[in-house]
């Protein structure tokens, strides 16, 4: 049944949800929606993975297992970004930003 | 698989053993006995340095997911000796009251990224290069962000997990359509297999883009100061060495050995960022007050003359590039030394302040000046040579053009070299640093940088070892 679909539509869909995860990042101006647009690339890079596995590949397992390691390591990085936010909260008392900028030029 | 082969990853094991026996040793301390971590964690380092030089040998083992070579084992032993002097610069700023219950936790987070970097510099497939780059980045980050009651350490430490988070994803997409065209994400598989087309190049681009993140080349160095300026000096230097090392010598060896047949391109590539990376990290350090700023934009400028090397694409372009690393590791931490010293007694960081500092602290003065020196290249220092065998690899390839611009970036950095030397040497004020005596261990720390400064440059078994090891295109 999977078949029926072609691989340009899920290549498709992994652009757009990477180059919008970029997107997000540079124009974002929360420190969280930033994360979660970082989260949004690397789910973007999953689904490559795991398409060029299936479609071109299908003998093997390395684009499967690569996968399931950027989630679980992508959770790790979560954990840590967002444990340092809480940490800006408490300097800074907002997560804005264009509030966190003590040091430029 | 039998023990025997167990033992070719021997390095990583004993500073996973190292870990294990801080965490435990935690268990058994109390308020008062704190302090005793410091000489234990130099121990260990050590006795891993020295585990990894005995029972350390060549060899491929998990399907080639993991493999072991005299270059890596040299570049091993290279990251143990910068982690050391690290340790050493750390200790005034540890003993500090406000790290007071934290003493063990900066010591199991070197050693963390330290087994990273390992694993990342001996993978042999794309996902023990992506997992040992995680461990070496995620708890640098949490290192940044240190000193808890500073806002700037804070943004510090934000800045540098958002940006090596982002880089990551475009590493990895790179990486995904390189495995969506060859099939394959082991190095020596996508050597055989990886041909010139648009796919497979948009991810080698990718693939650059992200690692010229991770080492601050321009335009992707925007992280770079802020994250070194916030950051405690000991973590600014780590990063800025060890860190940077580590990522240099993967970066290379994934050039030669995985795009090496797409070599046409990558050239072109690293050409570019090559000349950005010197001009921006030059002219930016001009104009910078705070030390640890300017040291900052100096290791980007740094950089772009290590892509040079990499442009050689030689045994010896490899060898200088590793061996500039050293040289560059001893002129860099010996000037992050001296800051550290003066930041520990005085607080003071800026160049203004280093006025009239030969005066009252003439050793001190004259550390920082020979360190400055080196990074500059000029002659009886070792970052002299360094630069010279550098230029040498580009030279031999034919980039002459290249050549002329760093030669004028070189010429360039040295008048921003010299501004703190003249602030030292010449300038008079009326409140100079009083004098002081360095603590022994931070003062032991700067003298070893002094020594290798000097032997590594008239050594000349040490850069010949290094390219007899290495391996060109």
């Amino acid at each position: 049944m999977l078949y029926t679909i072609s691989i340009k539509y899920f290549l498709i869909l992994s652009t757009l949800m990477f180059f919008s995860g970029v997107a997000g990042f540079i124009i974002r101006k929360n420190l969280i929606t930033i994360l979660m647009s970082v989260e949004l690339m690397l789910n973007a890079v999953n689904i490559n993975f795991l398409v060029f596995n299936r479609y071109l590949y299908p003998d093997q397992l390395q684009g499967h297992f690569f996968s399931l390691f950027i989630v679980a390591i992508a959770a790790a990085e979560a954990s840590v970004a967002i444990a340092l936010i809480i940490n800006i909260y408490r300097r800074f008392n907002t997560i804005m930003v264009n509030k966190v900028d003590e040091m430029k030029y | 698989m039998g023990l025997t082969e167990i033992l070719t990853m021997s390095h990583e094991l004993a500073l996973i053993a190292a870990l294990i026996i801080l965490l435990i040793s935690e268990i058994f301390s109390d308020e008062k006995s704190k302090y005793k971590f410091i000489p234990l964690a130099f121990a260990l380092i050590l006795g891993a340095g020295v585990v990894g030089l005995i029972f350390g040998k060549t060899g491929i083992i998990f399907g080639g997911m993991y493999q072991n070579d005299a270059l890596r084992m040299a570049m091993k032993l290279i990251l143990d000796l910068a982690t050391l002097i690290v340790f050493l610069q750390s200790t005034e700023w540890i003993k500090h009251p406000h790290n007071k219950n934290r003493v063990l936790e900066f010591y199991l987070l070197v050693f963390a990224t330290l087994i990273g970097m390992n694993f990342m510099i001996s993978s042999g497939d794309f996902l023990m290069f992506y997992l040992g780059l995680e461990l070496a980045t995620i708890p640098i980050a949490a290192l940044a962000a240190f000193d808890r009651l500073k806002n700037n350490s804070a943004e510090a430490g934000i800045k540098l997990i958002l940006s090596s988070a982002l880089s990551t994803g475009l590493l990895l997409y790179g990486l995904s359509m390189i495995y969506g065209t060859t099939g394959s994400i082991y190095f020596s598989e996508i050597k055989e297999l990886i041909t010139l087309n648009s796919l497979s190049m948009l991810g080698m681009i990718f693939f650059i883009t992200g690692m010229a993140f991770k080492i601050s080349l321009a335009p992707f160095h925007f992280w770079t100061a802020d994250v070194y300026q916030g950051s405690p000096i000991a973590v600014t230097s780590y990063l800025s060495v060890v860190s940077k090392g580590a990522a240099i010598f993967i970066f290379t060896f994934v050039l030669y050995n995985v795009f090496g047949a797409t070599s046409a391109i990558w050239t072109q590539i690293l050409v570019m960022l090559s000349v950005i990376t010197m001009t921006i990290g030059n002219l930016f350090a001009l104009r910078q007050q705070n030390l640890k700023r300017f040291l900052a934009y100096s290791s980007i400028a740094q950089a772009g003359f290590i892509m040079l090397g990499i442009l050689g694409q030689s045994a010896i372009g490899m060898g200088s590039v590793i061996y500039f690393l050293l040289i560059y590791i001893f002129s860099n931490l010996g000037a992050f030394g001296v800051v550290a010293i003066i930041s520990a007694q005085t607080g003071k960081e800026t160049i203004a302040d280093y006025r009239g500092l030969y005066a009252t602290n003439p050793k001190l003065s004259l550390a920082l000046m020979l360190a400055l020196f080196s990074l500059a290249g000029i002659p009886p220092v070792a970052g002299f040579f360094g630069k010279l065998f550098l230029f040498n690899a580009a030279a031999s390839q034919g980039y002459y053009w290249l050549l002329f611009v760093a030669v004028v970036n070189a010429t360039i950095s040295l008048y921003y070299y010299l501004l703190p030397v003249k602030a030292m040497f010449i300038e008079k004020t009326d409140s100079p640093i009083a004098t002081f005596k360095a603590k022994p261990y931070m003062a032991l720390s700067v003298a070893i940088c002094m020594v290798g400064l000097v032997v590594t440059g008239f050594a000349s078994v040490i850069f010949e070892y290094l390219v007899s090891v290495s391996s060109g295109l």
